[in-house]
């Protein structure tokens, strides 16, 4: 079984909301209100389908905890079972065994109407949008709150807000054929947030969007977690939109959990091969024509080319690098990020003298000796 | 033509106009909860009863199965009993019902079925319950290719409303067998024709119409 408390382990540096009292938030919205609400609890949540061709495990023994007020990034390959344990949250997917507890409590038992209350806690966005091509935008967004018997005075006034918060003020009247697709997962957004959720889950919700398009709507995604302070749960198969926003991540691979944790962790040492095949376009590794021309073993004059990789804290100390070297330091290649406050990356460096691996390890780095090149190269 | 076969066509349009326009009114009232039954009650959809489907399927087969003029004839005590008369335009427009009903119903059944299942999802995850869907998102996303789908009813109707003279109905197609064909007299049957021609022509163009302004949204 696999067992993951990512509450603790996310504590210290998970972004936790600060809940700003912008002016677009009604009373409802308020701190205290929601303060713990929001958080997914899988225990040993398996599902199998059954078809033609025998039986398919899509989820095997998940179990795991979303804290509130994270943004939980899923990733996995196609068919890892992502969208599945996702649609487990709402019960648009039934597990075959295990639970799911939402604020703490079983869903699985929930019939009609605590369902359709359940769901009404639940936002969900969709890769396609999912938008209703009869209805406006303004309909589109009020449809939830319709069905749930608002009185339509309030309708319009809480339509007005999330629409004005998601930035389609302009567009109430206009039918979803006419947007693009930015501006239909914007009213998507919007017709998720209208009955103020806890939760937003996104399938995918950038994943049929351009690159700029993409950034846009993940920083409307990150703005609402700060000022609402929801709990979002988002899956992709896009690394760089979990770096982009998310605080926690679980790698899914067929169907088990094969790594989770902060995504400065999971990222800057990465320990399950499906982990670091998903982050290779991520990864800078040696560049071919430098290995080409690593020598294996060192000749006079040549310098050690070394990889050091950050996933702490701190911020790499050039100075303190030189200095532990004692000669000439040049760097290759570099790409260090940060993420969450951690220095998350991989420097390549060529440094004079056989012993400056050694001399690196000795002052706290993390280092791999890879080869050694011609000082002149 | 004389004033009294003038008389005559104008009684003959109206005949069939008032015949075509009850049983197509009573086949959309009737098809579309039979098309929305025969869509939702399948076995992955939201109303289950994957045995009433396939007993209901059989039916609406059996109905489309039969031959208009046969249905006309077999149908006579039921029509006795829903009207009290077996001639005459009433007594046409039971079975018109009766036939066009399944065959608008299965028309509309492949619109239904063209609703995108994520839209569907979508409503569920808002908290729409199953009446909510039939109501916002199964019949209105549908709803131009059932108007496509009532006008081919319509213009389908008109033609079996020929067959109505059988029962003493009148309407044009009744002038055209009975002055037309068996009297030999080609002027009536040339201006029935062209009577047909425009009312389909104007039922074709209306549906049309009414079509492209609801996927203009």
């Amino acid at each position: 079984m696999v067992s993951l408390a990512l509450d603790s382990l996310g504590a210290t540096d998970s972004a936790r909301p600060n809940r700003l009292a912008a002016d677009v938030i009604p009373a409802a919205w308020d701190e205290a209100a929601r303060r713990g609400a929001g958080t997914v609890r899988f225990e040993n949540v398996s599902k199998t389908y059954r078809s033609a061709g025998g039986e398919v495990r899509a989820l095997d023994d998940v179990s795991l905890d979303v804290p509130s007020g994270a943004i939980f990034g899923i990733i996995g390959r196609s068919g890892a079972g992502k969208s599945t344990l996702l649609r487990t949250v709402n019960r648009l997917e039934e597990p075959t065994s295990g639970r799911v507890l939402v604020d703490g409590e079983p869903i699985e038992a929930l019939r009609t109407v605590g369902l359709v209350a359940l769901r009404r806690r639940i936002g969900m966005i969709f890769q396609h949008f999912n938008l209703l091509s009869a209805k406006t935008v303004r309909q589109n967004v009020a449809l939830p709150l319709k069905v749930a018997g608002i009185r339509p005075a309030e309708i319009a006034r809480r339509v007005d807000e999330v629409l004005r918060l998601v930035g389609l003020e302009g567009k109430a009247d206009t039918y979803p054929s006419r947007l693009s697709g930015g501006q239909k997962q914007r009213v998507g957004v919007a017709r998720a947030l209208v009955s103020d959720p806890e939760i937003l889950l996104c399938d995918e919700a950038t994943s049929a969007l351009d690159p700029e398009t993409t950034l846009s709507i993940l920083g409307l995604l990150r703005d609402i977690n700060r000022r609402l302070g929801l709990t979002i749960i988002l899956i992709t198969h896009e690394m760089s939109v979990i770096r982009e926003v998310c605080t926690d991540v679980l790698v899914l691979e067929a169907g088990r959990v094969a790594e989770s944790g902060p995504v400065w962790r999971v990222f800057g040492a990465p320990e399950h091969p499906a982990t670091r095949a998903l982050l290779a376009p991520l990864t800078r590794d040696v560049p071919d024509e430098l290995a080409q021309r690593l020598l294996p073993h060192p000749v006079p004059g040549a310098q050690a080319v070394l990889r050091i990789t950050y996933s702490g804290r701190s911020a790499p100390d050039l100075s303190a690098l030189v200095a532990a070297t004692g000669g000439t330091v040049r760097l290759l290649q570099a790409g260090v990020e940060r993420i969450q406050g951690h220095a998350v990356g991989r420097m390549l460096i060529a440094a004079e003298g056989t012993e400056a691996e050694a001399r690196l390890r000795a002052i706290g780095e993390t280092v791999e000796g890879i080869g050694y090149v011609a000082a002149d190269d | 033509m004389s004033p009294q076969m003038i008389d005559r066509l104008w009684q003959a349009a109206f005949d069939t106009i008032f015949m075509v326009g009850v049983s197509a009114g009573i086949a959309v009232l009737a098809g579309i909860p039979l098309a929305l039954f025969l869509v939702t009650s399948g076995p992955n959809g939201i109303f289950p009863a994957p045995r009433a489907n396939r007993l209901v399927g059989v039916v609406v087969n059996g109905f489309r199965a039969v031959p208009f003029i046969v249905l006309l004839v077999a149908l006579i005590p039921f029509t006795r009993l829903v009207v009290g008369t077996t001639i005459g335009v009433w007594a046409a427009i039971v079975p018109l019902a009766v036939s066009a009903t399944p065959f608008f119903a299965r028309i509309a059944e492949v619109s239904l079925r063209e609703v995108d299942p994520g839209l569907v999802e979508a409503a569920q995850s808002i908290g729409c319950r199953r009446r909510h869907i039939l109501l916002h998102v199964l019949l209105p996303e549908a709803l131009p290719g059932i108007v496509g789908g009532f006008t081919i009813t319509i213009v389908s109707m008109i033609g079996a409303s020929a067959v109505a003279g059988a029962v003493g109905a009148g309407g044009l197609g009744d002038v055209a067998i009975r002055y037309g064909y068996q009297r030999f007299d080609t002027t009536v049957m040339s201006v029935v024709i062209a009577i047909l021609i425009v009312l389909v022509c104007l039922v074709q163009f209306t549906g049309d119409s009414v079509v492209r302004r609801l996927r203009a949204r």
